[in-house]
């Protein structure tokens, strides 16, 4: 099976990479995306190179950087392999990159940090910086925490940390079950969730602790008795794919009364498989979503959604873009230290809220909204009558966590 | 404790007979050709697909039917013109034919259907709660995939053990040389067989996507399950896939409710638990936790024990 995928994902690789063949321009910005492109989850790598795209353009179209330079997005498919990045990364260096963006998987953020710790040491004057914008693992803005990585998403405990918020203004919940995978992510939410709990509403009861093998479970209706067996009123889960598609389905179907606080359900597929069972029950947490009343963000995912067909999803990497581009002008050099050191100390405010990155890990901080699906909002996704609706928001500063980060400067 | 008990019960039946009525196909295709079918799992998802389409155009009992005819044809076709000719290039040959059918599916229904799977629902007419066990409500569409798969298991028996045409099946299981000399058209068996087989994943598709998520991993995750099933269960054996799928099912489903690990254990007989922690983290993993991997567990120790499985006539 892995065989033949690989095999037919270097053939689509291949296709997709002679295809639009990158104009070798001096003068143009590369960010290079390294990303999974091929196989069964290669979607989610395809629309992060579109939001990519789509982003980059527009600020080209504003003017570029510096004066008129322009980003040039290259998309380089590393398979979800951790190897395979490594190789991917070093073709996209040698492509003369010196931006690289990346998402899915916390393992591949981990070896792509390794790496250009030990390229950046050894070629101080053709350093690397990386931009992760999806790698949720907390290890990488603390124990793991390098100069050359910012995270532009909200890791495990800041989500968490709005989730929780969410549970303690909510007095009908009295007791709470966490359903994860059984992996370092999972284990990290589960930490984290437990501890906060405990810090925000003391009188509520964790009566389920549940770890389940990485989609490998095939009917969930067990787990389902189970939880209705404890009289739970939430669940917090961040599974994600069928682990969560397939979990929040069958409660609905077997009719289990619960809330249940997600971390990715608001991802693509995710209303297309939970359909009406998920309708005030499901909630997620992101830091925009399509009915987050604002102008200039409802415009661009009209646009974007014309241009794709598909629903904006990766708001964060607007921010990403306007930030890098700030930076680099401000630092009067595409250098990614010189960026980096601009990028680091920066306050920025989007329409929505304060941003910010916190220098001693390199976290950027945002407004985070959690959300619940619903089937009374303007705006729907993938063509359903269901979207996600605001019910509570968490400014920047009110999901700061500690860290353990000691930063080693070059 | 006792509502938990008779749930459990029913879930975990109700999930072993849509995994029987994967693996009969699956066995008897198995045992007759000695082709392990990679394609049956895809076969299951493009059921739930077609199962999807039809029912969004027509209507959900058409697709009952249709679903699975049309897959039963689609099988029969490929066995007559694909599987037929490769045949005589050995085992090896089939394995890899039946593989490349499964990704020529995987690929064309995220093709058709596109990556992110199908809102496929239960339809209407079923989707209210049946009966009300202890407090629990249960709903009617899963009984009916009960009725349906038990309907199903009678009827493939009742054929198999008792008409001409199953005895000439039965035969060709075990001495399909002889069968043919008699005058059979064994050739002619094994493309009804595996058309049946094909038509079973089919209804299973159809009748399963509901209640699970439809999309194209859904091939990859019931795969491998499947292949337990048939090993445990014996190849070609009917009443092995049965009893092997309920056993699954059961296992599985109660296995996730005991919260028990060796730690407790440990604990239990006297113990220190400091002392004690000499397993580390196998220690304190619960069944609960593993019950996902226990089907495989139960095939290694098949495989050692008794290698022709629960009610096989020969070996693996």
């Amino acid at each position: 099976m892995k065989f033949a995928r690989i095999l037919a994902g270097t053939a689509l690789a291949a296709l997709a990479l002679t295809s639009p063949a990158p104009a070798q321009d001096a003068s143009t910005v590369k960010l290079a995306l390294i990303d999974g492109q091929s196989g069964p989850n290669g979607f989610i790598g395809e629309s992060m190179r579109q939001h990519l795209q789509f982003f980059a353009e527009r600020k080209n179209a504003a003017g570029g950087v510096l004066g008129g330079r322009k980003f040039d997005v290259v998309a380089f498919d590393n398979k979800f392999d951790p190897q395979e990045t490594i190789v991917q990364l070093q073709k996209a260096i040698d492509a003369g990159a010196r931006y690289v963006f990346h998402g899915n998987s916390s393992a591949v953020a981990g070896a792509i940090v390794d790496f250009l710790e030990k390229h950046n040491r050894r070629n101080p004057d053709k350093s690397v910086l990386y931009i992760n914008f999806a790698a949720l693992d907390p290890v990488l803005t603390n124990d793991k925490c390098s100069f050359w990585h910012f995270r532009f998403d909200a890791d495990v405990n800041i989500r968490t940390a709005a989730i929780t918020n969410q549970i303690q203004k909510d007095p009908s919940i009295k007791k709470v079950y966490l359903f994860n995978q059984d992996y370092s992510f999972g284990k990290a939410v589960r930490a984290a969730a437990t501890q906060m709990l405990k810090d925000k509403r003391p009188d509520i009861q964790i009566v389920g602790d549940e770890l389940i093998p990485l989609q490998k479970v095939t009917d969930f209706t067990p787990y389902i008795a189970k939880i209705r067996a404890t009289g739970a009123d939430a669940v917090i889960s961040a599974n994600w794919g069928n682990d969560l598609n397939q979990l929040v389905k069958t409660g609905g179907e077997l009719g289990l009364p619960v809330k249940w606080f997600t971390y990715f359900a608001n991802g693509e597929g995710g209303v297309t498989a939970l359909g009406a069972a998920g309708v005030g029950r499901v909630f997620a947490v992101s830091e925009w979503h399509m009915n987050v009343p604002e102008a200039t963000s409802e415009k661009m995912a009209e646009e974007f959604g014309k241009k794709f067909n598909r629903d904006l999803f990766f708001y964060r990497l607007n921010t990403v873009i306007t930030m890098l581009a700030q930076s680099m002008d401000e630092a009067k050099t595409t250098d990614p230290k010189a960026v980096a050191l601009k990028l680091e100390t920066m306050a920025f405010k989007t329409p929505l809220g304060d941003t910010y990155v916190r220098a001693q890990d390199h976290q950027f901080y945002q407004p985070l909204y959690v959300s619940v699906m619903s089937d009374d909002v303007p705006k729907k996704l993938e063509k359903t009558p269901f979207g996600f609706k605001t019910v509570g928001m968490s400014a920047a500063k009110e999901t700061e966590v500690p860290t353990t980060c000691k930063m080693q400067r070059p | 404790m006792l509502e938990q008990l008779a749930i459990s019960t029913l879930n975990g039946i109700i999930y072993g007979m849509l995994l029987f009525m994967l693996a009969s196909g699956l066995t008897l295709i198995f045992g007759m050709m000695g082709v392990l079918n990679l394609a049956h799992a895809s076969m299951y998802m493009l059921g739930a697909y077609l199962g999807y389409q039809i029912s969004k155009t027509i209507g959900f009992l058409p697709a009952l039917i249709l679903g699975p005819l049309a897959l039963g044809l689609g099988g029969a076709l490929l066995e007559r013109y694909g599987l037929r000719r490769v045949h005589q290039h050995g085992h090896v040959s089939e394995l890899l034919f039946t593989f490349g059918v499964a990704f020529m599916i995987q690929e064309a229904v995220q093709m058709i259907w596109g990556r992110i799977g199908v809102p496929y629902r239960v339809p209407p007419e079923l989707d209210f709660p049946l009966f009300r066990l202890f407090d629990t409500p249960y709903p009617a569409y899963r009984i009916f995939v009960l009725v349906l798969a038990v309907a199903i298991f009678v009827g493939l028996f009742a054929i198999l053990s008792r008409s001409r045409i199953g005895l000439v099946i039965r035969a060709a299981l075990t001495h399909p040389n002889m069968v043919g000399m008699l005058g059979h058209n064994v050739p002619q068996v094994f493309m009804l067989v595996f058309g049946v087989g094909a038509g079973l994943a089919g209804l299973a598709g159809v009748i399963g996507g509901p209640i699970f998520v439809t999309s194209p991993n859904m091939a990859g995750a019931l795969g491998a399950i499947l292949f337990t099933v048939v090993v445990i269960g014996g190849l070609g054996s009917l009443p092995g896939a049965l009893l092997a799928s309920l056993l699954i099912g059961l296992v599985q489903t109660f296995a996730v409710v005991m919260d028990v690990s060796l730690d407790d254990f440990i604990k239990a007989i006297g113990v220190d638990a400091k002392a004690g922690n000499i397993l580390g983290d196998i220690q304190h993993t619960t069944i609960a936790q593993i019950a996902p991997i226990l089907p495989y567990l139960m095939l290694l120790v098949m495989l050692v024990v008794r290698p022709r499985g629960l009610f096989g006539s020969r070996d693996v």
